[in-house]
């Protein structure tokens, strides 16, 4: 069972970079703490800004820093992150295209039962629906180390959503397939195709692997590049596959089965359903009991994959 | 010294000329901020078309973005761009836009959406004090901009890291789109907020070049604290029927309120000679 939490390895990949890259920023909003920044701040205190619980400024202080040089990397909780500071996100960050990285930390349902205030079950909607935004849902901490690195090379806007947990591998240490902006393709298939982002690859691996003792090949894509979405690997799938499946830990309207759904639609119709979070405020519960609750698992794909081929 | 005040009598014609061309603008604060910009852009800031990109070189961002027509002017009359473009703004598909856009030669950052600029701008000036380097950054604020929670969220961080590299300008003209700031929502208890806040507050004559550069140079000598000027202005400043005029926040002249104002900004600059 992997122990080490995305933001973990977000603020290791950060604290080893900033050795030698003076420019790089972490700025939290009195969340260092819930984000696992503390190291960093130990080892960097100077590239380390503290704004308090002021989720707007942060964003667009942040927004300052990197019109001046910096490569700032706000790290806050997505709730707040997606919508408190949604307007600063748009102007200062993606209108004003400042290489700003927004880093939403416990993001979806990771807060349990706290309730719909520290859910951000709608920041794929909110953020993705920004021109100039870019949105990223990495499946484990091994791609969340190449993510990271991949974008400390460009200078663009960006929101990368992870949760508070530790999550299983979905890939093995040391073989990452990973190119910037295409989905990863985590088993090949050619019946059925579930797209899968965030900590939803991992019953969707799960599922491709029942799926085959009952000789059905389910094909997986990881689109951790929610947007810029991977358009050829949806069409392609939706072209070689009899149907799809998406699966997030979002609500289904403006996330990643609504976008899946509007190319496959245009391009090359075919059924597609989508399994996510109801239009509601969630039921209490840790993030497993709320997937379970709402099907957001290995054996209501397997069953829904099950009906859309009979 | 070229005469300022009557440079900002000329840059008034040409905010005119734009709001009259386009048939929209805000001239009303274009003009109670002209002579700041004028001050800021003329003499005080270290910013010239020569060094866009000198890092260096000190930042502004106008908070107040809906008086981009008086950005815009200013910027041409320094020759950040040609003048000639400034018959492009709020046209199809220029970008010269209503409100400042960075694509624009000297514009930093885009704004237009109230309450961004001072937290911006504590950005800018942190980055300057991680970077060892000198330069000052200035941002202009409306006073009913004031009503907007995140400009507090910026006074508290500007106070706190104590950035003395940071000068904000209130464009104090009383006067909002629904009347007067005392009734949509009170600004006279400002000097007390930014002092609690940790500023340094000075006050100047925002129509007036000498009250502004004496505040601009004193600010510039203040350690420890970032300095605020509140800065007393007429809105709608140089024309009679324009001045101290709700609805003319964002009217547009007609052909013959066009020619007067023409003239009575021409006999002002005449009379600043």
């Amino acid at each position: 069972m992997n122990k080490t939490a995305n933001r973990q390895v977000i603020c290791d990949v950060l604290t080893e970079k900033a050795n030698t890259d003076k420019d790089i920023v972490v700025i939290c909003s009195d969340s260092r703490g819930s984000a696992s920044m503390g190291n960093f701040v130990d080892a960097h205190p100077d590239q380390f800004v503290e704004i308090g619980i002021a989720e707007q400024n942060t964003v667009s202080v942040a927004a300052g820093l990197a019109s001046c040089g910096k490569k700032p990397y706000v790290a806050s909780p997505a709730s707040f992150l997606s919508t408190r500071s949604m307007e600063q996100a748009k102007v200062d960050v993606a209108y004003s295209n400042t290489n700003v990285k927004l880093i939403g930390i416990s993001g979806g349902v990771s807060y349990g039962a706290l309730g719909m205030t520290h859910h951000s079950a709608n920041d794929i909607a909110t953020m993705a629906s920004i021109p100039n935004m870019r949105v990223y849902l990495p499946s484990d901490r091994l791609q969340t180390k190449v993510l990271i690195e991949g974008l400390l090379q460009d200078t663009k806007p960006a929101y990368i959503r992870i949760g508070r947990n530790a999550v299983e591998d979905v890939y093995e240490d040391g073989n990452v397939p990973f190119e910037m902006d295409q989905a990863t393709t985590v088993t090949q298939g050619s019946d059925i195709t579930i797209i899968a982002c965030g900590e939803m690859v991992r019953p969707a691996r799960e599922a491709a692997l029942t799926l085959k003792e009952k000789n059905i090949s389910c094909r997986v894509l990881d689109m951790y590049c929610v947007k810029p979405i991977d358009r050829d690997a949806v069409i392609k799938a939706a072209k070689e596959t009899k149907a799809i499946l998406t699966i997030e830990e979002h609500t289904a309207i403006g996330g990643l089965g609504a976008m899946v759904s509007q190319i496959v639609s245009a391009e090359c119709p075919k059924k597609v359903i989508s399994l996510a979070l109801p239009d509601a405020p969630v039921i209490a519960g840790n993030s497993q009991q709320v997937f379970d609750y709402y099907g957001l698992t290995k054996e209501n794909l397997v069953k829904t994959a099950l009906e859309l081929l009979a | 010294m070229e005469n300022l005040t009557a440079k900002a009598f000329e840059i008034r014609q040409d905010i005119l000329d734009i709001v009259y061309h386009a048939k929209a603008g805000h001239i009303g604060g274009d003009f109670s901020v002209c002579d700041i910009l004028t001050v800021l852009y003329y003499k005080q800031m270290n910013v010239s078309p020569e060094n866009i990109h000198d890092p260096n070189r000190d930042r502004f961002i106008l908070s107040k973005g809906h008086s981009v027509e008086a950005l815009y002017a200013v910027l041409a009359s320094r020759g950040f761009f040609p003048k000639e473009d400034l018959k492009t703004v709020s046209q199809y598909n220029s970008k010269y836009i209503g409100h400042p856009n960075n694509k624009v030669n000297g514009i930093e950052m885009n704004s237009g959406s109230l309450g961004h600029g001072l937290s911006v701008s504590v950005g800018m000036a942190l980055a300057g004090k991680m970077n060892k380097v000198p330069y000052r950054v200035y941002t202009v604020m409306g006073d009913g901009e004031l009503a907007e929670g995140s400009v507090w969220e910026g006074a508290m961080a500007g106070g706190h890291y104590k950035l003395d590299n940071l000068t904000a300008v209130v464009d104090r003209n009383r006067l909002q789109i629904s009347g007067s700031t005392e009734d949509v929502m009170t600004q006279d208890s400002q000097d007390d907020r930014w002092r609690s806040f940790g500023w340094y507050v000075l006050h100047a004559i925002g129509n007036d070049v000498n009250s502004l550069n004496a505040a601009f140079d004193k600010s510039k000598t203040t350690k420890g604290k970032p300095t605020v000027i509140i800065a007393d202005t007429i809105k709608g400043y140089g024309v009679s029927f324009i001045q101290n005029s709700a609805p003319w926040h964002h009217k547009v002249p007609t052909e013959e309120e066009y020619k007067q104002a023409a003239q009575e900004l021409a006999q002002r600059r005449a009379e600043a000679l």
